[in-house]
């Protein structure tokens, strides 16, 4: 057993100015294993990758690599040990071939054999089974692809541990199908796999063994086929999980709530086509579908945030203009947009700035919040959405990204908006969060808000909304409600005649 | 409440380190070159009789504070631009000579100059000033041009624009109500161009404590796509940022032309807009955009001209001075980079660790 | 025969020359002159902008003159505009060039073309034959004057404070070359030697440091009008008298009218002129008025002294307003 051992973490210590990431943690990968590191945003995972990847240095501790202690100094230095990542974000270039990729950065000296490379390429892909081929402009590829010729760029760099950070949050089922194939293959070869996630699924299809950490905490470390699922969400999240079990499926006390809220017709924006869309106060309904089936385009339509093509839209029955986020926002619309880092997040402002931004914008630039005013407002959303940070003077950019999706919830709630599109507002973040804001969606429904809410989760959807929109190809193509709210009618629709 | 307190303290103090140290390094250093030498007029500050009769103060570190007003002017409003367009204008000089050539032309137009003249002429001069402020901040903001490149144009012919204005020759006035503005007020000992910077500095502090610029400006600068899905008009705030500019420039052009009483559209306010950017950046301030500190931008102008006073002093030839003045700036700027800043944390962080863990688990 | 022949071709070839030649003046306007200049543009200076309104009056219409005007700070341009000129037909070329070099081929043509050049305020690097004269300033000599009339003032011992325009310029080595001299032969003290390109503001922080040392000086040498205007404010800052009776000498070149106006009222004490006035001695060289067997005719140009001034002397030689 000890033999086996690939790689082994002790007592790993580190702070950050105010807050201490890890406290004295143990972590083993042995040769030949898939080995998830589960835990909510902020318990640790990251730093601990970052840690082993030479990106952090640890305040104390110990890594041993094949039972001969380490340092390491800097990513460079990590893969010259032989440990590799794979980020979430494919960190290639895009605009040159696969073979390119490669081989980028690797060469000894500054001849370069084209040919010669292009054929190594071709075999190591060849003995991955990945369908790309060396002389493809890397783009080319699905995203999928470009992730696996990521980690056979790993794997030809000799990597005994191979780190991959959510690698499968933007693929569909079948690219994720072609990874775990990957995985499993790399496996049989004796390299040892980290694999982070929050796709519980996926961690009982491929993983042997998950480490949960908590709050910078080693919880312990667990055989996946002897840990249950609930058991491993409660572990995560440190409570008994009778709330998720509780909180029952097709709850449709929203239904049909009060008189109609907003009616669009024929609304249109540069990047949808004319669609009808109408919402109760009160009710929770969402719009579903693929990737690219326009869901998200529709929200932000109706939020005003592409350019308006045409339609009428009333507001409690009366017609309203609009063709700009200020617009929808004076008339008591809020969105929390689909890609946190790019369209939610000011990340080098404070978390009280965050907060009171839509706000302050709706008050206009000559009626600043005043500075104590700002303050008791912050304070009171952190406490009540439990947002985890140093201070409420902490950059928002240095929170995870379960934390930094609260403070923008906060920032709407603070605006008491009647009507809030939620879009993917449970992506990337952890169990313990999505189940919060569940729970939110659902309270502020019942207090009259209405709520469009869209999440690739189908289940998560069907737990919350009362009225399903289902759309294909930037069209609608089905609407759901009350006992066709299953998953089989969902998958049925949003797959069309094929199904 | 006692945390967030103690962090918006490092917070603030944390940008404001490399200028505040940029300026106390230089101020040692002629501190030990004084006492060497064992000459300390450096930093004597003596009451004079000035050629007019009134009692000023006259010394270095007066000649920096005065001599650096423009650049702490220019400074000011370069910090907005560079905060919501992460970019720089470099037309400010340029534009500066239009302000002031505008100035002296309504100053001069008629025979007697009186002070409701003077106060029209700078508002004529704030006029254009921001007619051209709103032409480069159109061609960045709605048209979405780099600012260098933007800024590029009238940075070209503002000289010119300034020659048409002037109808050639260096005009001439001569007013006690000029020398007022740019030299001393009777009565008053402290030069007239380093009041006006301090109250520009408190007008700035008020407009952006009466309203929320300054948070606005920032979200546009550091996340222009969520700042618009926010509902800010960042085509607007970038223009603004622009037009507050031009104020500044006709303040600077207005200083700078009644200093002398004269305006030479060729040599006025020359290549202030690098110091001026290197103001901004000696301030900590990202030229990228994002957050800013306008505090820093004016240090950093003082960095600037003590060190340009520092090395005059030193009868450093002023052709050199540019050299020694780059030198020195390399010197500044890598120490502000975040690679030695990282690297120093690292160095501190080493000796005050014990103290730290203490400090966490005190704080658990 | 063929002696004949080519005699007749010549023949023919010169009157063809002339009958060109008249045509080009007389034609249309009855006798004009036409003369093409290629010069700096009048925004260059203050300087400039005198040189151009002097050869716009001087070349005008009443004088019988059909002007055509190009203005350019770099070189190319102006060899262009030269060679439009040249096509054009005109029947003098006058040139202020932008640089020294590179005039070699368009004056050529000229000469070919039968065009008379004339150069003004600047030197040209090419052939003294091909052009008829320059009328130029003596930048040098300026300095000497300057200098001659320093030591003319007998004072027990000179301190100077001297402020160079830009390094390098025609006018910053001749003015400067004087007062070197006397540095280097210890009949004056330089106190401190700086240049201030030109910028009135940057030489007022020069002076201001020197008061700030503390140590002393009785001359202030700018090598231009602004600068001393910088300087002197610097002085009147620091309660330092200045001009006719005061403790400090200020000397400033150019002869800008707001200049001389600060002799007359005795702030400074000396200006130096710089005259932009060449048309009129051009003028009369192509009306043969004058000839000359020099092809570098000097422009006479005149000191100032603050006691000597007159009214007249500012209307006449004053440059701007």
């Amino acid at each position: 057993m000890q033999e086996n051992v690939l790689l082994q973490m002790r007592q790993i210590e580190k702070s950050f100015p105010g807050v201490r990431a890890l406290g004295g943690v143990d972590f083993t990968l042995r040769k030949g294993e898939i080995h998830a590191l589960m835990g909510e945003n902020g318990a640790g995972k990251s730093t601990l990758i970052k840690i082993l990847t030479g990106v952090y240095h640890m305040d104390s501790g110990e890594v041993r690599v094949e039972g001969e202690k380490v340092s390491i100094h800097s990513p460079q230095d990590a893969q010259n040990k032989g440990i590799s990542t794979v980020y979430q974000e494919i960190t290639l270039c895009p605009n040159i071939t696969v073979a390119e990729n490669m081989f980028i950065g690797r060469e000894k000296g500054i001849w370069i054999n084209h040919k010669e490379r292009e054929k190594r390429a071709d075999e190591i892909l060849g003995k991955l089974g990945i369908p790309a081929r060396a002389k493809q402009q890397l783009g080319s590829c699905s995203l999928a692809v470009q992730q696996m010729v990521a980690i056979a760029r790993a794997v030809d760099m000799q990597c005994k541990v191979l780190i991959l950070d959510e690698p499968t949050s933007s693929l569909d089922d079948k690219e994720v199908k072609m990874l775990f194939d990957l995985m499993r293959d790399l496996k049989s070869r004796g390299v040892g796999i980290i694999f982070v996630t929050h796709f519980l699924e996926q961690v009982y299809e491929v993983s042997d063994r998950i480490t949960v950490l908590r709050n910078g905490e080693l919880v312990g470390e667990y055989l996946t086929e002897e840990l249950p699922q609930v058991e491993l969400v409660s572990k995560m999240i440190g409570k008994e999980l009778e709330e998720l079990s509780s909180m029952g499926e097709g709850d449709d006390k929203n239904a049909e709530a009060g008189e109609i809220f907003y009616e669009a017709e024929g609304l249109s924006s540069s990047e949808t086509y004319p669609f009808n869309f109408n919402i109760r106060k009160g009710e929770v309904n969402g719009f579903t579908g693929l990737l690219g089936s326009g869901r998200s385009e529709s929200v932000r339509a109706i939020f005003g945030a592409d350019k308006v093509g045409g339609g009428s839209v009333k507001i409690k029955g009366k017609p309203v203009k609009i063709t700009k986020p200020i617009d929808a926002m004076k008339n008591g619309i809020g969105y929390l947009a689909e890609d946190r880092k790019r369209d939610g997040i000011i990340a080098e402002l404070s978390v009280r700035e965050n907060i009171i931004l839509a706000l302050q914008v709706m008050n206009g630039m000559f009626k600043p919040i005043s500075r104590s005013e700002a303050e008791a407002f912050a304070d009171e959303y952190i406490k009540v959405l439990n947002i985890k940070t140093a201070s409420r003077e902490t950059p928002v950019g240095s929170l995870s990204g379960g934390n930094q999706q609260k403070v923008i919830l906060a920032r709407w709630l603070l605006t008491h908006p009647d009507y809030l599109i939620l879009d993917e507002p449970t992506r990337g973040i952890d169990v313990g969060t999505k189940l919060e804001i569940q729970k939110l969606v659902l309270k502020l429904a019942e207090e009259g808000v209405s709520v469009t809410f869209i999440s690739s989760e189908v289940e998560e959807m069907l737990r919350t909304c009362s009225r399903l929109i289902v759309m294909r190809d930037k069209h609608i193509v089905g609407e759901l409600k009350g006992s066709d709210l299953n998953q089989t009618q969902v998958m049925k629709t949003i797959a069309g005649g094929e199904a | 409440m006692k945390n967030g307190k103690r962090n918006i303290f490092k917070g603030g103090l944390g940008q404001l380190t490399i200028p505040i140290v940029s300026i106390c390094l230089l101020l040692l250093f002629n501190l030990i070159k004084g006492l060497i030498t064992k000459d300390l007029s450096f930093f004597s500050i003596e009451l004079v009789r000035n050629n007019f009769g009134n009692m000023v103060l006259s010394g270095n570190l007066i000649s920096i504070i005065n001599g650096a007003s423009e650049l702490a002017v220019l400074a000011m409003g370069m910090t907005l631009v560079t905060a919501a367009c992460g970019g720089q204008d470099i037309s400010v000089g340029a534009a500066a000579a239009i302000a002031g050539s505008m100035f002296v032309k309504v100053v001069k137009t008629g025979s007697s100059i009186s002070g409701m003249k003077v106060l029209l002429a700078f508002l004529a001069a704030c006029m254009i000033a921001c007619l051209f402020a709103a032409f480069n901040g159109t061609l960045v903001a709605v048209f979405k041009i780099q600012p260098m490149i933007a800024t590029l144009i009238l940075y070209t012919c503002g000289r010119s624009i300034a020659y048409w204005i002037n109808g050639g020759a260096t005009p001439t006035v001569s007013s006690p109500i000029i020398s007022g503005i740019g030299s001393f007020i009777p009565g008053v000992p402290i030069p007239t161009p380093v009041i006006i910077v301090v109250v520009m500095a408190i007008i700035f502090k008020l407009v952006f404590h009466f309203t929320s610029i300054e948070l606005f400006t920032q979200s546009v600068g550091i996340n222009g796509s969520a700042a618009r899905l926010n509902g800010i008009n960042s085509t607007f705030i970038k223009l603004l940022s622009f037009i507050i500019l031009g104020v500044c420039v006709a303040v600077a052009g207005t200083i700078g032309v009644s200093r002398l009483g004269l305006i030479n559209h060729e040599t006025l306010l020359l290549d202030v807009e690098m110091d001026t950017i290197l103001a901004v950046a000696i301030g900590g301030n990202s030229l990228g955009g994002g957050k800013f500190k306008i505090s820093g931008s004016i240090i950093g102008a003082y960095v600037i001209q003590t060190l340009t006073i520092t090395l005059y002093a030193m009868k450093v030839s002023s052709t050199d001075v540019k050299a020694f003045k780059a030198i020195v700036i390399i010197i500044l700027v890598v120490i502000g980079s975040p690679v030695v800043k990282t690297w120093f944390g690292k160095f501190v962080g080493k000796y005050f660790k014990k103290n730290k863990q203490l400090a966490v688990k005190g704080a658990e | 025969m063929k002696k004949y022949l080519s005699l007749l071709l010549v023949g023919v070839l010169a009157v063809a020359c002339m009958f060109t030649g008249c045509a080009g003046g007389g034609g249309k306007k009855g006798g004009a002159i036409k003369v093409g200049v290629v010069n700096n543009p009048p925004s260059e200076s203050g300087y400039r902008e005198a040189n151009v309104k002097d050869m716009e009056a001087v070349f005008s219409a009443e004088n019988g003159y059909e002007l055509k005007t190009a203005y350019s700070l770099k070189n190319d341009e102006q060899l262009q505009a030269a060679q439009g000129f040249i096509t054009e037909g005109v029947d003098y070329l006058l040139i202020s060039a932008a640089e020294t070099t590179g005039w070699d081929e368009v004056l050529k043509k000229a000469k070919e073309a039968g065009i008379k050049v004339y150069l003004f305020d600047r030197m040209i690097d090419v052939d003294t034959s091909l052009y008829e004269a320059a009328v130029v300033s003596d930048m040098a000599k300026e300095g000497d004057t300057a200098v001659q009339w320093l030591l003319s003032q007998n004072l027990p011992e000179y301190n100077v404070i001297h402020i160079q325009g830009a390094m390098g310029s025609d006018a910053q080595i001749g003015r400067t070359g004087a007062l070197d001299a006397q540095f280097a032969a210890g009949t004056m003290n330089k106190v401190v030697q700086q240049t201030a390109t030109w910028d009135e503001a940057e030489a007022k922080k020069i002076v201001e440091t020197v008061i700030n040392s503390g140590e002393s000086f009785n001359v202030i040498y700018a090598e231009n009008d602004g600068m001393a205007k910088g300087a002197v404010a610097a002085l009147d800052e620091a309660g330092i008298t200045h001009g006719v009776d005061g403790d400090v000498i200020v000397m400033g070149f150019d002869c800008n009218k707001w200049a001389l106006r600060e002799l007359l009222a005795g702030n400074w004490n000396y200006d130096g002129q710089c005259s932009p006035f060449q048309a009129q001695i051009i003028s009369d060289l192509i009306k043969g008025n004058k000839t000359t067997s020099e092809k570098k005719i000097i422009n006479e140009e005149k000191g100032f002294d603050a006691k000597t001034l007159t009214q007249s002397d500012i209307d006449t030689y004053g440059l701007g307003e």
